[in-house]
C-alpha cells in the first residue's frame, strides 16, 4: 500500500497551480486534504503522474457568508465551515451535514470543496449543494466557468471538472425565511459513509402550512438524487398545519421514487426503506423548524 | 510503598511508554532495511501457468526477486502442521511460495527485494503470472457438497473429522418428553490487531548468525521454525517480539510464509531486509476465525433439564490447516460451558475452502460453541414457557460437584475436568446487575410506547491456562534492581505490571525496582507462547516459583550475614531483615554482592564478596556444591491440565422498528477468574474482549463473493466497531480460586469475546420476537428477518 511514483508540484498561488494543472492535463490530480485521494493513491486504485497540492495557497482558504449565501473557498477544511456560526445562521444544512462526515480529525485535515470535486455519492456535501441548487465555481489556465450543482455530479467519483480545471470555491445559497431543514442519515459506524441519507428544506406559508418540499439523497444512486416533495406534501397536509401532516405518507412517496443500488453493507430494498423512514423524520423535523424560525 | 501488590488494581506501567508514543514496534525497527514486498494471488483457485518477470527486473533499487524455484531444501518445503492430530486424516498446508496451485486470494508467489517498499511495489506490479482458473469452492455449504475440491487428494473437501461421545446421546434424545433440532450459523471474523504482521531480519556473516525481530506471539518457536528451516543451530538464531500492537490469536500461527523467507534473504543477500505487513495482505494473507454451521438435536424433560445433546458441526477451515482442528475441538468441547449435559454426542467435519486460512482468533472456537449452547437453552425455555435463567439453573454444575469431569478431550488432550467454580452465585451476581426480573415490566412499558427492548444472557466455561509450560527467571542485581524475564510474547496485555506485582509481592521489593522482559529468546530460551488466556496464569506461576527461589536463596546468604536463622528474616521493601527488628538488616543489594563470590572487586559495593573482605570457611569451597553464584532463580511451571475460569453476560438491546437499528443499552458481566492479580487489568481485558464480541455480533464479516474474492479487505467496508459503538460495560467479579496452580489465578485474557453473539442474539430476539439463528446480525439483515416472519410464522416465537 505504497504509491507509485508521481510527481509533485506544491505551488503558491492560484495561477501557478492553473499551470501546472494545465501542464499536467489527463496526468493531473489536485490534493487538499488528501482524506479520499491519499488512500486511493496508496492502494493503486489512483495513479496521477502529477500531483498538484494546493496547500500552500492561502488565498483558496476562505469562507464568505453573505444574506445571499455561503461561499467556499477550496482550501477550506470541513470544521471551518462546520464551525461558523455566520455560515449556519445563513445556511443550516452545511453544518448539519458536515457533523455526520466522517470524524473530527478527518474534518480537520478534508475540505468541502475536495469533498465536492471527489463525488462520492455516498458524500453528504454533494447531497447538500444539488439540494440548495449551489454552484461549483472553477478556473483553468484559460478561463472560468460557474458549474450548477445539477450539472457538476456527473457520476460515481466523477464530476463535471475537466483535465487541467481547479474548483476554487463552491457556493450554497441561503435558506428563504420560514424555510426549515433538516439532515438524517445512517450509517452502519459512528462517521462511516451512509447506507442512505437525506437533507430535506420545507418551506412554510404565512399560514404555517407547507409550501415547499424538497429532499436531496445520497447514497441512493450514482449522483446526489434530488426530489421536489411539494406536491405529496400538499397532498398529505390536507390544509391541516405543517405539523400535522402525513409525513410519512411523503416519506413512502419518496422511496417509491427511490432506486438504490445493493451493496455488501445493505440490500436495494432495506435502503429504499430506510431513505423513505429518513425522509419522513427529516421533513417532520424540518416542518417544526419552519414554523419556530417564523416567531 | 507497600509489597502485598498482588490483587492491586495498580495502573498499568507500560502504558505512559505507549500512549505517549514511546512504543518500539516491528516497523520502528531497521529503517535502513531493504524491503519485500509480495505478489499475490488474485485468483481463489488458479493453476500457475508461468511467471514472467523480465519487465520488472529493470525498476531501478531493485534487489532480488524470488519465485518457489529459487527455494532451496527446508525453505520451500511446505509449512508445517504444527498441532497434529489422529483425527486430521488430510492435513494440507500451503508453501511459503506457490508453486503450480493458489487456493485462496492473498497466497504469496513471488517474493521482491527492493531498497524500499515503494519500489519493491512498484517491481511486484510489473510481474506477470499467468494463471488458468479453477473452479473455487467457497463457502460452507459449497465445500460439504464437493461438487469441487480444494485439494485434488481430499476428497469431499474433508481435512479432519471428529466424533466425542459421553453416554448414548441419539438414544436419550429418543426417550426424552421434549425434543428439538434446529441449525445454527456464524460468520467468519477475524483477530484484525492494528499492527499487522512483520519479520525484519539480520544476519551476521562473521558470526553466523541470525537476529530476527518478528511481531510475533511466540518468538521461542519462531526460532525453532526459523533454525530448523535455515539450518541453523538454535543457538545462532535470535528471534526477539518487540512492541506488539495487538495478536488476538493471528500472530500464534508461525512460521508465516515470510518468518521463512526474509531471513533466508536476509542471510542469502547478506543484508537487513524487513517486511511490514500492509492492511489488505493481513485481511488476504493472514488467518480468519468462526465460520460454522451447526445441526442440534436436543432431548430434554420438563424442567428444561438435558437428557441428551446431538450437536454436527460443519466447520470451514480455509485452504489449508497449518494449526490443525484445535479450533473445532475448542468449538465442540466447550460448547458444554457451566451445564451437564446429560449425554453428548459432538460430531464436526472440518471443511476445505478457497479462502484464507482459519485459525484460533480470541475466543478460539469458544464463540460458536457458546453460540450453539446458548441458543439452545433459549430454545428450550420458550418452547416451555420457562425463565430462560431458570432453565440455565436447572442444568448448572453445582459447586460440590468439582472437580467436574465432563468425560472428553479438551484441546491440550488432557480430560476436560472442570477445577473450580460457582455457577448458581455467578447467576445470581449476573441477574442481579442487569435487573432481570423487574425487565419485563420493562420491557412491556417501552412497547406501551413504541420501542422496542429485549434482554438475553449468556454463560460460558473457559479452559485457561494450557501447558505443556512456560518458565520465569528472577534475578536481582548489585544495584538491587530485579530483573524477570519470561520467554512467552507481550501484545499488550499488561505483562509489566502483572508479573513486576507477583515478583515484587513474593519477593517483598517496591515494584518500582522489578523490569519484566518477554519474548526474547537472548533472555530466556524456553517458552510456548501468548495465546490460549494461558500467560498470568503459566508465566505468572513461573516467575513466582522463581521469585520463591530467590527469596529461599536470599534469606540463606543473608542468615550468614546476619548471624541469624533464615526462618527467623523476612524481606520488607527489598531489604532483609529479622522479623521484628529493622536494626538487623541487610539489603537485598548487597546480598546479591555476597551471593558472587569474587577475585576482583569492580567498585566499592564488590569488594565485600572478595577473598580477603570477610572471614569464610577456609576448608569449604567458595561456591557450596550444588549452589551457583549470583542472586537468581529460575523455574517453570508446567499445569497437569488446563484452569477453566467462567462467565456469565446480560444485554439489554433496543431495536428500532422503522430503520431496524439495533441498539445496545446495557451491557453486563460477571467473571470469575479465580485470583485476580490486578482487577484493573482483568477489567480491561474484559471490556477489549466484549468490544471484539460486539464486533462480531453486529458489524464484522467477511464477505466473499462466490468466485472467492473478499470485498471488504480494509477499515473501510470491514466493520471494526469504534469506541462510538462500544456500550459502557458494568462489570462485577466472583473469586474461585484454582487448586491446580501456586497462585489459584486462571487466564482472563479471551473471556470478554466469547458469549457476547449469543447474548446479543438473545437480546434482539426477545426485543422482536423473532427467532434469530443466524449472526452477525446487520439492520439489513433485522429488516430482511422481520420480513420473513411476516410470512413465515414458525419463526416468530
Amino acid at each position: 500500500m505504497k504509491p507509485p511514483a508521481f510527481a509533485y508540484h506544491a505551488p503558491d498561488t492560484l495561477g501557478a497551480a492553473l499551470a501546472a494543472l494545465a501542464e499536467a492535463g489527463d496526468g493531473g490530480k489536485v490534493l487538499a486534504g488528501g482524506q479520499s485521494l491519499v488512500p486511493l493513491l496508496n492502494m493503486r486504485l489512483a495513479a496521477p503522474a502529477e500531483l498538484v497540492d494546493i496547500n500552500r495557497i492561502t488565498a483558496l482558504d476562505t469562507l464568505e457568508v453573505t444574506a445571499g449565501g455561503v461561499r467556499v473557498g477550496a482550501l477550506a477544511r470541513h470544521s471551518r465551515v462546520e464551525r461558523s456560526d455566520a455560515a449556519a445562521g445563513v445556511q443550516p444544512l452545511l453544518r448539519r451535514a458536515l457533523e455526520n462526515v466522517a470524524h473530527p480529525v478527518i474534518r480537520n485535515r478534508g475540505t468541502v470543496v475536495g469533498s465536492l470535486a471527489h463525488a462520492d455519492p455516498a458524500a453528504e456535501l454533494p447531497a447538500v449543494l444539488a439540494l440548495l441548487d449551489g454552484t461549483v465555481e472553477v478556473r483553468s489556465a484559460t478561463g472560468r466557468r460557474t458549474v450548477p450543482a445539477g450539472a457538476f455530479f456527473t457520476g460515481p467519483l466523477e464530476s463535471a471538472l475537466l483535465p487541467g480545471e481547479l474548483a476554487v470555491s463552491a457556493f450554497f445559497p441561503a435558506l428563504p425565511p420560514r424555510t426549515g431543514t433538516a439532515f438524517r442519515e445512517l450509517s452502519r459506524r459512528h462517521g462511516d459513509y451512509a447506507l442512505a441519507g437525506v437533507a430535506v428544506t420545507v418551506g412554510l406559508d404565512e399560514d404555517l402550512r407547507v409550501a415547499t418540499a424538497r429532499a436531496g439523497y445520497l447514497g441512493v444512486a450514482a449522483t446526489p438524487v434530488v426530489l421536489d416533495l411539494t406536491g405529496p406534501a400538499l397532498a398529505a397536509q390536507e390544509g391541516r398545519p405543517a405539523g400535522e401532516c402525513d409525513w410519512a405518507e411523503v416519506g413512502g412517496y419518496a422511496a417509491a421514487r427511490l432506486d438504490p443500488e445493493p451493496d455488501i453493507h445493505a440490500s436495494a430494498e432495506y435502503r429504499r426503506t430506510l431513505a423513505g423512514v429518513l425522509t419522513e423524520r427529516a421533513l417532520r423535523a424540518a416542518a417544526a423548524e419552519g414554523g419556530r424560525s417564523d416567531s | 510503598m507497600t509489597t502485598s501488590l498482588f490483587g492491586e488494581p495498580i495502573e498499568r506501567r507500560e502504558d505512559p511508554r505507549l500512549l505517549t508514543g514511546g512504543g518500539r514496534f516491528l516497523d520502528d525497527l531497521g529503517r535502513d532495511a531493504l524491503a519485500a514486498a509480495f505478489v499475490r494471488s488474485p485468483h481463489a483457485h488458479a493453476r500457475i501457468l508461468d511467471i514472467d518477470l523480465s519487465a520488472a527486473v529493470d525498476v531501478e533499487g531493485l534487489v532480488a526477486i524470488y519465485t518457489w524455484e529459487d527455494l532451496p531444501g527446508g525453505v520451500g518445503d511446505p509449512l508445517p502442521l504444527l498441532i497434529p492430530h489422529p483425527a486430521m486424516t488430510h492435513g494440507r498446508t500451503g508453501l511459503p511460495l506457490a508453486r503450480d496451485v493458489v487456493r485462496h486470494v492473498g497466497e504469496p508467489i513471488v517474493m521482491v527485494v527492493a531498497r524500499d517498499r515503494y519500489l519493491a511495489e512498484d517491481a511486484a506490479e510489473l510481474i506477470r503470472v499467468d494463471y488458468e482458473p479453477l473452479p473455487p469452492v467457497v463457502g460452507i455449504e459449497n465445500a460439504a457438497a464437493a461438487e469441487r475440491l480444494v485439494h485434488e487428494d481430499v476428497p469431499g473437501n474433508v481435512g479432519a473429522h471428529l466424533v466425542q461421545e459421553v453416554g448414548a446421546a441419539p438414544a436419550a434424545i429418543e426417550a426424552a418428553p421434549h425434543v428439538l433440532e434446529f441449525r445454527l450459523d456464524i460468520e467468519r471474523s477475524a483477530s484484525t490487531p492494528l499492527e499487522g504482521r512483520g519479520v525484519y531480519a539480520r544476519w551476521d556473516a562473521a558470526d553466523e548468525s541470525l537476529r530476527v525481530y518478528s511481531s510475533t506471539q511466540t518468538s521461542t518457536s519462531v526460532r525453532m521454525a526459523v533454525a530448523a528451516r535455515l539450518g541453523l543451530p538454535p543457538g545462532k538464531v535470535e528471534v526477539i517480539a518487540p512492541d506488539v500492537g495487538g495478536g488476538f490469536g493471528v500472530k500464534i500461527v508461525h512460521p508465516w510464509p515470510e518468518e521463512v523467507l526474509v531471513p533466508w534473504a536476509a542471510r542469502l543477500l547478506d543484508r537487513e531486509i524487513k517486511w511490514t505487513e500492509d492492511r489488505r495482505e493481513h485481511f488476504v494473507a493472514s488467518a480468519h476465525e468462526r465460520g460454522q454451521v451447526q445441526f442440534v438435536r436436543v432431548g430434554f424433560d420438563d424442567e428444561g433439564r438435558l437428557l441428551g445433546l446431538d450437536v454436527r458441526i460443519l466447520h470451514d477451515h480455509g485452504a489449508y490447516t497449518p494449526y490443525g482442528i484445535i479450533v473445532p475441538i475448542i468449538t465442540s468441547t466447550q460448547l458444554l460451558g457451566p451445564y451437564k449435559p446429560g449425554a453428548y454426542r459432538v460430531e464436526f467435519t472440518s471443511l476445505y475452502t478457497n479462502t484464507v486460512i482459519v485459525t484460533p482468533y480470541r475466543g478460539a472456537g469458544r464463540p460458536q460453541g457458546v453460540f450453539c449452547m446458548e441458543r439452545t437453552m433459549d430454545r428450550i425455555a420458550r418452547h416451555l414457557g420457562r425463565d430462560r435463567a431458570q432453565v440455565r439453573a436447572a442444568n448448572f454444575i453445582q459447586p460440590e460437584e468439582f472437580p467436574y469431569d465432563q468425560g472428553l478431550t479438551f484441546q491440550d488432550g488432557r480430560p476436560l475436568i472442570y477445577d473450580s467454580g460457582d455457577y448458581p452465585e455467578m447467576l445470581r451476581k449476573t441477574l442481579a446487575l442487569i435487573g432481570w426480573d423487574s425487565f419485563a415490566e420493562l420491557r412491556e412499558a417501552a412497547r406501551s410506547r413504541g420501542r422496542r427492548i429485549g434482554i438475553g444472557l449468556g454463560c460460558y466455561v473457559e479452559g485457561t491456562g494450557v501447558g505443556p509450560y512456560e518458565g520465569g527467571h528472577v534475578e536481582v542485581d548489585t544495584a538491587g534492581r530485579v530483573h524477570v524475564s519470561t520467554g512467552l510474547t507481550s501484545q499488550g496485555q499488561g505483562h509489566q505490571t502483572v508479573f513486576a506485582q507477583i515478583v515484587a509481592a513474593e519477593l517483598g521489593v517496591p515494584i518500582e525496582d522489578v523490569y519484566v522482559t518477554t519474548g526474547d529468546t537472548r533472555r530466556f530460551g524456553y517458552a510456548v507462547g501468548t495465546f490460549a488466556s494461558r500467560a498470568a496464569v503459566m508465566s505468572g506461576n513461573a516467575v513466582a516459583l522463581a521469585a520463591r527461589k530467590v527469596r529461599d536463596k536470599a534469606l540463606r546468604i543473608a542468615g550468614d550475614a546476619l548471624e541469624a536463622d533464615p526462618g527467623d528474616l523476612q524481606i520488607t521493601d527489598g531489604t532483609v531483615h529479622v522479623k521484628g527488628d529493622a536494626t538487623a538488616a541487610i539489603p537485598l543489594r548487597t546480598v546479591a554482592v555476597l551471593a558472587n563470590p569474587l577475585r576482583y572487586a569492580f567498585d566499592a559495593e564488590a569488594q565485600r564478596a572478595t577473598q580477603f573482605a570477610a572471614p569464610a570457611d577456609p576448608a569449604a569451597p567458595p561456591v557450596a556444591p550444588g549452589d551457583e553464584p549470583g542472586l537468581e532463580g529460575r523455574d517453570y511451571y508446567s499445569p497437569v491440565r488446563s484452569t477453566f475460569a467462567a462467565g456469565m453476560h446480560a444485554a439489554v438491546v433496543e431495536t428500532d422498528p422503522d430503520t431496524a437499528e439495533i441498539r445496545i443499552l446495557r451491557y453486563a458481566v460477571v467473571h470469575d477468574c479465580g485470583r485476580m492479580i490486578n482487577p484493573r487489568i482483568v477489567e480491561g481485558q474484559i471490556h477489549g474482549g466484549v468490544a471484539q464480541g460486539i464486533g462480531g455480533a453486529l458489524y464484522e464479516r467477511m464477505a466473499y463473493d462466490p468466485a472467492g474474492q473478499l470485498l471488504n479487505a480494509s477499515f473501510m467496508d470491514f466493520l471494526m466497531p469504534y469506541a462510538t459503538e462500544i456500550p459502557r460495560i458494568e462489570t462485577d467479579h466472583l473469586e474461585t480460586p484454582s487448586p491446580l496452580n501456586p497462585l489459584g489465578i486462571k487466564g482472563a485474557g479471551e473471556a470478554g469475546v466469547i458469549p457476547v453473539s449469543a447474548v446479543l442474539a438473545a437480546a434482539i430476539e426477545d426485543a422482536e420476537g423473532i427467532r434469530v439463528d443466524a449472526m452477525p446480525i446487520s439492520p439489513d439483515d433485522l429488516f430482511h428477518l422481520r420480513l420473513r416472519a411476516g410470512t413465515d410464522p414458525s419463526l416468530r416465537l
